[in-house]
């Protein structure tokens, strides 16, 4: 990996318009450094602000949200480097997909379901070209074949289609593709395998093991599957209350979650292989990003809590120190005391 | 064991549900869809009976059989040894309490304009379950503390609004045990939750299972939750209408036979780097299901199984049939190597 | 373990029917403001006739005269008092929008809800019903009645209107009970045995309760219209005090291009077109109220 991120996020907080005087921070404080190559997932429950993070990333977000301060550093190929948050409409455009995409989350509703496959090619492909070029209809014809082989999908037959003519598998391979048109660097995924059957998800896992490898694009992906994040991720960042609460390689949260709340997460899953442990909840729900408890947000259900935790929010502290953003850092005062085991009911 | 539908059971000895030869034919505009096709499966009193598959393989559709919702089109669903649909007032009134059925949204499920109070009780006051205001207030509250929901005082007057979706499902479980049911047949209840209230709510099903004995047939998709859940009980596998393997949890888990669930088992993202980068996952010939109205020949698994064989496999439809004392199997390739290598070890 | 946090909203107190109905017009002032509009003009005329002197001689001296002391609104063709008839005249229109309208939707409500939750033959009789009282066009009917019984009754003129408006409305809730049924807290009813009647009158029913309030209150005003309608065409006897026939005698007579006869023809309009929009205005606040989704808002 080289010595230098290709995104550097800093103090960023985005914010959701709830009434005319009123406003949500859906995310706050969050900082990371993505390195090329890297894949990092973005893991909590629903209302973690991880979608709304990693929609802001692209600064995507709905009408109502804002990125009142932070900044997000993007470092080109070339070596120069942009703030995301600070270009101009006309920069942001090219940027978008030439730089870095988006692989939205329902494969089901994001193509336009009068236009055929071959259409949203075309508009991508011809959208975000340099000013002054311009493709001819054999080119673009050509790349967006190549495309679809590239996700193993046959381009006679899905190139013609309407989005409804095809699957949710085969549906999600196209908008796969679809974000590498302009061979992006950064590929941001919304819950790429929701809603898809098990058998499909596993071959997309597949699919993006694949083209990591051979295109070494940087990937962060969204998701609630903490297997997916097991599976597919060398970094894991856990969510909660809108602040990245826990982050390090995917051993270190799996196997020595710092955090409570990562270690609750951990131990609600199980693996569909081996022994029967037990899984223990994590008490109580939530809370409303309105009206956040004071202090850490996660005081009200966590174990360990002490007074101490409900004086000040607690920061993002490393434990240990290692290159390329790779720290295991979690945001507990008691990081040190919290046991991650569990107790196994049944032998297999 | 084989299911012999033709000797009835004497209602001592019957089990609790018992499906046999269950078929479910759907005609829509693009012809007729055999949502279900011959299905035999029982769930003892008290025992849990795990459905998984992938979407369009028939467990709700079998699941919504065996609740009585849609009225099958082959095959029976026999309560205590009786079929349901040939029942008198008495007799329905009886199954239809001891047979309860939880949907998947708990957001569809509670009537908006109800409170919690109102959905609870609305069985029991139509059926003289309680007299009065006051003691239904109390039969609800009751109903909810059984499903961890307190202090239940200050759910009762809730619309479904103003509770979350882990709260929303308690109270739609609370509502099924108004009826003091027999078996519960839950359709993916906790797929639409977080993980965090899935366990909270799978614990809290478990706690019904095994303080009130009530038995279990769980739809589910996930089988991490399958194997959870049904851990003492059994799972059947079902795709394209049909159960391809059958039998106790552990075993079909850890050791799965049919190609199709060794397939599943193996395509689950396992929430474990480690497991998950040494597991090897099973190819199989065809990412695509194959729609339900054009079904291939002979085993419908065969165009995707890896281990399919030209001759019985795109021929002939194999059944469901016993491969030792407690697992049934449709599969002819497993099934005749598994004669052959009982045959060189006996 | 399992700890459910406790619900953040304070439970609502237990509300009756009624209590929700003075909440939902209370709530918002143009709510308000057409409950009390519909209530005066209610008042006005059910109440109104009771205290005044309802005598109101006619008098060839006094044709068309301006408003004055003597006669706040002026007078009629026959030199009778206008405010007189104003008061006296709203009975009927108002009995017969709201009569009209009770027999259309109480019409549509059990005939659509039941041939939309049984289905099957009912359905197929409910369906052909309206479909052939949908081409039978309601002002050839009143026609050919009102030539056939010169002193036709306002009653029997609502149960008209009534009837000819009820088949539209017997489809829309036939669709809606048709969905609704689908919906997954039907089939929880369902699977408590609840029973037919309970199930389409306390699950589904209550769910269309905005819906079908307002299709009460276009009701009310459509078989208002209407009545005024065919007086305008002159089709119904010339008899009783009616805003509807004091604005035929208006138009009919000319009298409306006279500016000091204006309140003959404008009072009546006014007061109907106010009406209404009370009507309307109330209909949207209680629409919410009977909604506990919206209530809260």
């Amino acid at each position: 990996m080289s010595e230098e991120p290709i995104l550097s996020v800093r103090d960023l907080r985005i914010t959701y318009q709830t009434g005319r005087n009123s406003e949500v921070v859906a995310a706050r404080d969050v900082e990371f450094d993505l390195y090329p190559g890297q894949s990092m997932a973005l893991v909590g429950e629903s209302g973690c602000g991880k979608t709304t993070l990693g929609l802001g990333l692209l600064r995507l977000l709905p009408k109502l949200g804002r990125i009142p301060q932070g900044e997000i550093v993007y470092r080109r190929k070339d070596g120069t480097t942009a703030d995301i948050l600070k270009m101009g409409k006309e920069e942001l455009r090219r940027f978008r997909w030439s730089e870095a995409a988006m692989v939205f989350q329902g494969a089901m509703n994001a193509f336009n379901p009068v236009q055929r496959i071959g259409a949203h090619f075309a508009d991508t492909l011809k959208d975000h070209l340099p000013e002054g070029k311009r493709l001819s209809k054999t080119e673009i014809r050509e790349r967006s074949e190549e495309l679809l082989r590239m996700v193993r999908l046959e381009p006679g037959r899905v190139l013609p289609s309407f989005p409804h003519e095809l699957s949710g598998g085969m549906k999600q391979r196209a908008l796969i593709a679809l974000a590498l048109a302009l061979n992006p660097q950064v590929l941001v995924l919304d819950e790429p395998t929701t809603a898809l059957d098990l058998l499909t998800q596993c071959s997309i896992v597949e699919e993006l093991h694949r083209l990591r490898a051979e295109f070494g694009f940087t990937m962060i992906f969204i998701t609630h599957d903490l297997g997916l994040a097991a599976e597919l991720a060398d970094r894991v960042s856990t969510m909660y209350a809108g602040r990245i609460i826990e982050t390090g390689t995917a051993e270190d949260i799996f196997y020595d979650p710092r955090h409570p709340y990562t270690s609750g997460l951990i131990n609600a899953v199980l693996p569909v292989v081996g022994d029967l442990p037990q899984l223990a909840s994590i008490p109580g729900s939530p809370p409303s990003l309105a009206t956040l408890p004071a202090g850490c947000a996660f005081g009200p259900r966590c174990e360990y809590v002490q007074d101490r935790c409900r004086e000040a929010v607690p920061a993002l502290e490393p434990l240990t120190d290692r290159p390329d953003g790779l720290t295991h850092a979690t945001a507990c005062l008691r990081a040190e005391d919290v046991q991650h085991s569990r107790e196994v009911v049944s032998r297999a | 064991m084989p299911e012999t539908p033709t000797i009835p059971d004497s209602p001592a000895t019957a089990p609790l549900l018992r499906l046999s030869g269950l078929e479910q034919v759907f005609d829509t505009k693009r012809g007729k869809v055999p949502a279900v096709s011959g299905v035999d499966l029982k769930v003892e009193a008290g025992k849990v009976l795990c459905l998984v598959g992938e979407s369009g393989c028939g467990k709700t559709t079998t699941a919504r059989a065996a609740a009585g919702l849609t009225r099958p089109t082959g095959g029976s669903v026999e309560y205590l040894g009786h079929d349901i649909h040939r029942m008198g007032a008495a007799e329905w009134q009886e199954y239809r309490e001891a047979v309860q059925y939880i949907h998947q949204d708990p957001y569809a499920s509670l009537n908006p304009v109800r409170t919690v109070l109102s959905s609870l009780t609305a069985g029991l006051r139509k059926h003289k379950k309680v007299k009065g205001r006051h003691e239904a207030r109390q039969a609800a509250a009751r109903l909810l503390e059984q499903v961890e929901l307190t202090p239940a005082e200050s759910y009762l007057d809730k619309y479904p609004h103003q509770l979350s979706g882990g709260q929303r499902q308690r109270v739609a479980v609370a509502r099924a045990l108004a009826m003091n049911p027999k078996l519960l047949i839950a359709d993916e209840s906790t797929s639409m939750l977080d993980v965090s209230i899935r366990v909270s709510l799978l614990n809290t099903l478990g706690g019904l299972r095994d303080d009130l004995g009530v038995g279990f047939m769980f739809i589910t998709h996930d089988l991490a939750v399958a194997k959870y859940f049904a851990w003492d009980g059994e799972i059947a596998v079902m795709y394209l209408g049909k159960v391809v393997e059958h039998g106790p949890t552990p075993q079909v888990i850890n050791d799965p036979q049919h190609p199709y669930t060794k397939a599943l088992i193996a395509a689950v993202c396992e929430p474990d780097p480690r497991l998950a980068r040494s597991k090897k996952t099973i190819p199989l010939r065809s990412a695509e299901i194959p729609s339900l109205t054009a079904l291939p020949s002979g085993c419908t698994f065969h165009p995707r199984c890896p281990l399919a064989e030209s001759g019985d496999c795109d021929t002939t439809p194999p059944t469901l049939a016993p491969l030792d004392e407690r697992r049934r199997l449709a599969c002819h390739v497993v099934a005749r190597d598994h004669v052959a290598a009982q045959a060189g070890t006996g | 373990m399992t700890v459910n946090a406790a619900p953040e909203t304070t439970a609502l107190p237990r509300q009756g029917t009624l209590s929700i109905i003075w909440q939902g017009l209370t709530r918002n002032k143009s709510g308000f403001a057409g409950a009390v509009i519909v209530l005066l003009i209610l008042g006005l005329a059910y109440i109104g006739p009771f205290l005044i002197d309802r005598h109101n001689p006619s008098d060839g001296a006094k044709v068309w005269q301006a408003p004055s002391a003597e006669h706040l609104l002026g007078t009629n063709l026959q030199g009778k008092d206008t405010l007189i008839k104003v008061i006296l005249g709203g009975a009927e229109p108002l009995w017969v929008g709201i009569l009209a309208a009770l027999i259309a939707v109480g019409v549509a409500v059990v005939v659509g809800s039941v041939a939309g939750y049984f289905r099957g033959k009912v359905d197929t009789v409910a369906l052909q019903l309206t479909d052939i009282t949908l081409t039978i066009p309601g002002i050839v009917l009143m026609l050919v009645l009102t030539t056939m019984y010169r002193s036709i009754s306002a009653t029997a003129i609502a149960v008209i209107i009534g009837v000819t408006t009820a088949p539209v409305l017997v489809r829309s809730i036939r669709a809606q009970v048709m969905s609704l049924k689908e919906r997954e807290f039907v089939e929880a009813a369902r699977l408590q045995n609840l029973g037919a009647g309970r199930i389409i009158f306390t699950e589904i029913l209550p769910n269309m309760g905005g819906y079908i309030f307002v299709n009460f209150i276009l009701a009310i005003n459509n078989a208002i219209y209407a009545l005024v309608g065919m007086y305008l065409l002159g089709l119904l006897p010339s008899t009783a005090d009616n805003w509807g026939l004091m604005i035929y005698e208006s138009w009919n007579s000319g009298a409306f291009r006279l500016p000091r006869a204006l309140p003959y023809i404008a009072v009546p309009l006014a007061l109907i077109i106010l009406f209404q929009i009370g009507l309307v205005a109330m209909s949207r606040s209680l629409e919410q109220a009977l909604n506990p989704r919206l209530r809260e808002r």
